[in-house]
């Protein structure tokens, strides 16, 4: 018996609100945030030019010390291939082969992917834990058991990107389709 | 006979009087008589190839008409029958790695029902495990080329409007161990790094829109918040014209393994680029070039070269049923049927061959047939009992044919020992005069 005036009640409050709800259809609900606050989080290396690479450095004889402490149990001694991670050391020159083999040395195009990557993501079971010199001294490692800088080297955001790697300009964009095949329905072979 | 395990013997009843040869038990169980017991009692009691009741004899009551079952619990997710204990993903057997945590696992296609993949089954690729991360406190930031930075919480992506779409969703690597030998037994290994569900989110565009594009943006990055923090560049003009936001997966939030709470979603595009556990968003003017997408997911060419952000994933098919590892119970009517797709559109056609690929048939599509979506094909198939090689044939709507794997090794470097990605070859099924299929590359 109390039905009508509630759907009456139903009704107004819906004719009050339906105003405001439709004249706004962009809920803008972000919140503002500053690049420093963002920093934390802004870890991307511009792998071309190395545009995002930090302060510090790091030698490869520095790196040695680090990559024997926390990357050698997977990676193997000289990064060479260990118990869990094939060799990182050798591949140049392998594309042209049945063969191939990939490592950072053979494959990356930029230097400052060794950056980006090993901040990002090594060591496995505590990635992000690196400092800028530790990430720049195991980079200077690699590069160097790959025979791409020498032995006295010391990376940073001015040398890394520098650095000649020997599969820079071997990549190309997508181009496909690149097979034309018919639909051949009889005695097709 | 081995009956399928979803039609196990009543143990009241005695054992057929007409026994047919026991399929070994390794072999999956329920190849072609999962259509419910009412037809194997009937259509398949006559025939060749059924086991059933001996002629005069009557049924009996089954013990569930006899008993009350379950009752209802106060609250529970349901969980599949305790006979579908095949119906799981499996890590691979044949590129074995020697840790789990970046490792792959495949969707058990030769028992899909349907286009949608269950989301206990949806394929997992990691890079660093399955992170568990509160939706309270995951964030998600957007900021580089745009006018204002921003960041939302989880509560606030699910208050804008959102879509709700079938995408399929593949691997770039799928069929990576099986260009030039087959080294697979079944179509969950060759095939099950494919998934297919509704996707719920919010469009790229709507995000980006908020935050304002500045003048030359035209790259973002996708970054997720997991122990890999894994990362690829996207043209800016996909993200704006179809990527999604994605929160949820045929009707549920996304499980944990498939980027709970958040992941980007490409339609079409390899499965690399749904950046899982997504945190942020970077805007640019060119590519990263990551290790994700120069070291890894670029295809090795003839010259030497590499193919790099080739994105799409090319028209392919397979037939799921029958598939490597299943048997044929005799020779009389199969349903060929399987799963067709392409990330440049909607399926046009499939056809099938029984023959190695020298007569096709074309088969009937079933609807929805949808855009980047897996679309069921099916043809109705007397086997005649002789060998017999199977194999499926899908045109796109753009009009490309999916090619041999031969047709493709002309156009690209197929070495042994590369990480071959991008396989869209032509799948081939031998079927022996014992009714065994398995999984072969035609010549």
């Amino acid at each position: 018996m109390s039905s009508l005036p509630k759907n009456i009640l139903v009704v107004s409050i819906v004719s009050a609100f339906a105003a405001v709800a439709f004249a706004q259809d962009k809920p803008r609900l972000g919140q503002p945030i500053t690049e420093p606050d963002i920093a934390p989080w802004n870890i991307d290396i511009r792998t071309p030019d190395g545009q995002g690479l930090p302060a510090g450095r790091g030698s490869v004889a520095d790196g040695e010390k680090v990559y024997n402490g926390k990357c050698l149990a997977c990676h193997g001694a000289k990064a060479a291939g260990g118990p869990v991670y094939g060799t990182m050391v050798g591949g140049i020159g392998s594309f042209k082969t049945e063969k191939r083999v990939l490592t950072p040395g053979s494959m990356y195009p930029y230097a400052p992917i060794l950056y980006d990557y090993i901040n990002r993501a090594m060591p496995m079971d505590k990635p992000q834990s690196l400092t800028p010199n530790e990430v720049y001294a195991v980079s200077a490692y690699i590069l160097n058991l790959n025979g791409l800088i020498p032995a006295d080297a010391v990376m940073d955001q001015n040398t890394l990107p520098k650095v000649k790697m020997p599969n820079a300009g071997n990549f190309y964009v997508d181009d496909r389709p690149d097979t034309k095949s018919t639909r051949c329905m009889r005695d097709c072979r | 006979m081995t009956l399928p395990s979803n039609l196990k013997r009543d143990p009241t009843l005695p054992e057929p009087a007409t026994s047919t040869a026991a399929a070994p038990a390794s072999l999956p169980r329920r190849h072609f008589l999962h259509k419910g017991a009412a037809m194997a009692g009937s259509a398949f009691a006559a025939g060749t190839m059924g086991a059933g009741l001996a002629r005069g004899e009557s049924l009996a009551i089954p013990e569930a008409g006899k008993a009350m079952g379950r009752p209802i619990p106060a609250k529970e997710y349901g969980m599949p029958s305790k006979f579908e204990k095949d119906y799981v993903r499996v890590r691979t057997n044949v590129f074995v790695n020697r840790q789990n945590h970046s490792d792959w696992s495949f969707t058990p296609l030769q028992y899909q029902q349907g286009i949608v993949t269950p989301n206990g089954v949806i394929y997992e690729r990691h890079h660093n495990g399955t992170p568990d991360i509160d939706p309270d406190t995951h964030k998600l930031v957007i900021h580089g080329m745009v006018k204002q930075p921003l960041v939302f919480t989880m509560s606030d992506l699910m208050r804008y409007p959102s879509v709700s779409k079938f995408y399929f969703m593949e691997c770039s690597g799928n069929g990576l161990t099986d260009w030039t030998k087959p080294a697979s037994t079944t179509v969950q290994q060759t095939h099950g790094l494919l998934s297919c569900g509704q996707w719920v989110g919010v469009p790229f565009s709507t995000l980006l829109d908020e935050a304002g594009l500045a003048p030359g943006a035209k790259w973002l990055l996708v970054e997720g918040a997991d122990g890999a923090g894994h990362t690829r560049s996207i043209p800016l003009n996909k993200a704006m014209s179809d990527g999604l936001l994605v929160y949820a997966l045929n009707g549920e939030m996304l499980r944990p393994e498939n980027g709970y709470p958040l992941r980007a979603f490409f339609p079409g595009w390899e499965g690399n680029v749904n950046v899982k556990w997504l945190r942020r968003i970077k805007v640019g003017d060119q590519p990263w070039h990551f290790r994700s997408e120069t070291a890894r997911y670029t295809d090795p060419m003839p010259d030497g070269k590499w193919r790099q952000f080739s994105m799409e994933m090319d028209a392919k098919s397979v037939i799921t049923n029958p598939s490597g590892g299943q048997k044929l119970a005799g020779a009389g009517f199969y349903e060929i049927r399987g799963f067709a797709w392409s990330g440049r559109g909607k399926v046009a056609k499939v056809d099938v061959s029984v023959d190695g690929g020298k007569n096709w048939r074309e088969a009937a599509l079933e609807e929805p047939v949808l855009d980047k979506c897996l679309t069921t094909f099916r043809v109705p198939w007397n086997w005649d009992g002789r060998l017999a090689v199977l194999q499926s044939r899908v045109m796109d709507s753009t009009g490309y044919v999916q090619p041999t794997i031969q047709e493709i090794g002309v156009a690209r470097g197929i070495h042994p020992y590369a990480f071959v990605q991008h396989h869209n070859g032509i799948q081939s099924w031998a079927v022996t005069e014992r009714g065994e299929v398995s999984n072969v590359i035609a010549s």
